[in-house]
């Protein structure tokens, strides 16, 4: 089973890398970027096809070690 | 005073810092591996040194944090044992929940690695007792992710509660924008824990106690650790 986790930052994080590929973007001149927020994505294989028992784990696995919950939030998708 | 510098892969000033505790308390520390799951018998001071353990991936110090031996160093803690991190030693202690906060990327997003100043806010503690309040301390720094940022309500509760003991200062020992190298939030440099026993830092003590680096202020912090150590016994 295939899985994906999208870790973010809280709103009022200051994000310095997310900043630093805003002014990118904009000094390459694409247009229309008003901010860029900076997160990371796990792509995980689970063993097994219980998609209840599947989220759970990811769940763990984001409280546990992949998110810092003081400043991220994270997203869990099952993707079959 | 019998200490254990924590050696995590990656890590690369365990001996710096056992250098330095040598020197200030004619004891040779005990270097432990991060699987062991006990402290060495009679520990009295912990240390997490700094450097980039495990390559500083996923997040600074997040790998490191939930290693076997932090799990002894949490219930060493909550004994009331005396703990440091220095660098990425304060960013495993933050990650591990010994500490509050987390540090994030510098603000103007630049490797950091020069000497700064440093303001002792207070005396009384373990580790600030070799100084004097108010002292101003030059110690090197060396990081990258080292602005330091927790919601208001926990910085409030640590400047309510004097557990911010070190803040990046002028030569002159003020306090400013200007003087705020990485952005951290109220130029926070060193906190303690609520209990008072663990001290997180992100400049480097080790670095200047000997008359050959250029400088020996940092003797104070490990003095004072000494001198706490044998009034405790």
């Amino acid at each position: 089973m295939k899985a994906r986790v999208t870790v973010t930052l809280k709103n009022g994080i200051l994000d310095p890398q997310g900043k630093a590929i805003e002014g990118a973007l904009k000094s390459l001149g694409v247009d229309g970027v008003a901010s860029v927020r900076q997160g990371k994505v796990f792509d995980i294989e689970l063993a097994g096809a219980d998609k209840a028992k599947a989220e759970a784990a990811l769940r763990e696995a984001a409280d546990k070690l992949l998110a810092n919950t003081v400043i991220e939030n994270y997203r869990v998708e099952v993707l079959g | 005073m019998k200490s254990a510098v924590l050696v995590f892969p990656g890590i690369n000033r365990e001996r710096d810092m056992a250098r330095a505790l040598k020197l200030a308390s004619g004891h040779e520390p005990k270097m432990v591996w991060h699987a062991e799951t006990s402290l060495p018998n009679g520990t009295d001071l912990v240390v997490v040194p700094g450097g980039f353990s495990y390559g500083d991936y996923l997040r600074c110090g997040a790998i490191a944090a939930r290693s076997p031996v932090m799990d002894a160093v949490r219930d060493f803690a909550a004994k009331g044992g005396l703990v440091l991190g220095v660098c990425n030693g304060f960013q495993i202690l933050c990650e591990s929940g010994l500490l509050p906060g987390v540090l994030m990327r510098n603000a103007r997003l630049k490797f950091i690695c020069r000497d700064v100043h440093l303001r002792v806010e207070r005396s009384d503690t373990p580790f600030t007792r070799g100084y004097n309040a108010g002292q101003v301390i030059r110690v090197p720094v060396a990081h990258g992710e080292g602005n330091y940022e927790a919601d208001e309500e926990t910085l409030e509760r640590l400047e309510g509660d004097g557990r911010v003991l070190y803040r990046y200062c002028s030569a002159d020992g003020v306090v400013a924008e200007n003087t705020n190298l990485n952005g951290a939030a109220h130029s926070i440099a060193g906190i303690v824990s609520e209990r008072g026993n663990v001290l997180g830092m992100m400049p480097h003590p080790e670095n200047h106690v000997e008359d050959i680096m250029g400088c020996t202020d940092g003797r104070g912090l490990f003095a004072g650790l000494v001198a706490h150590l044998e009034r405790a016994a």
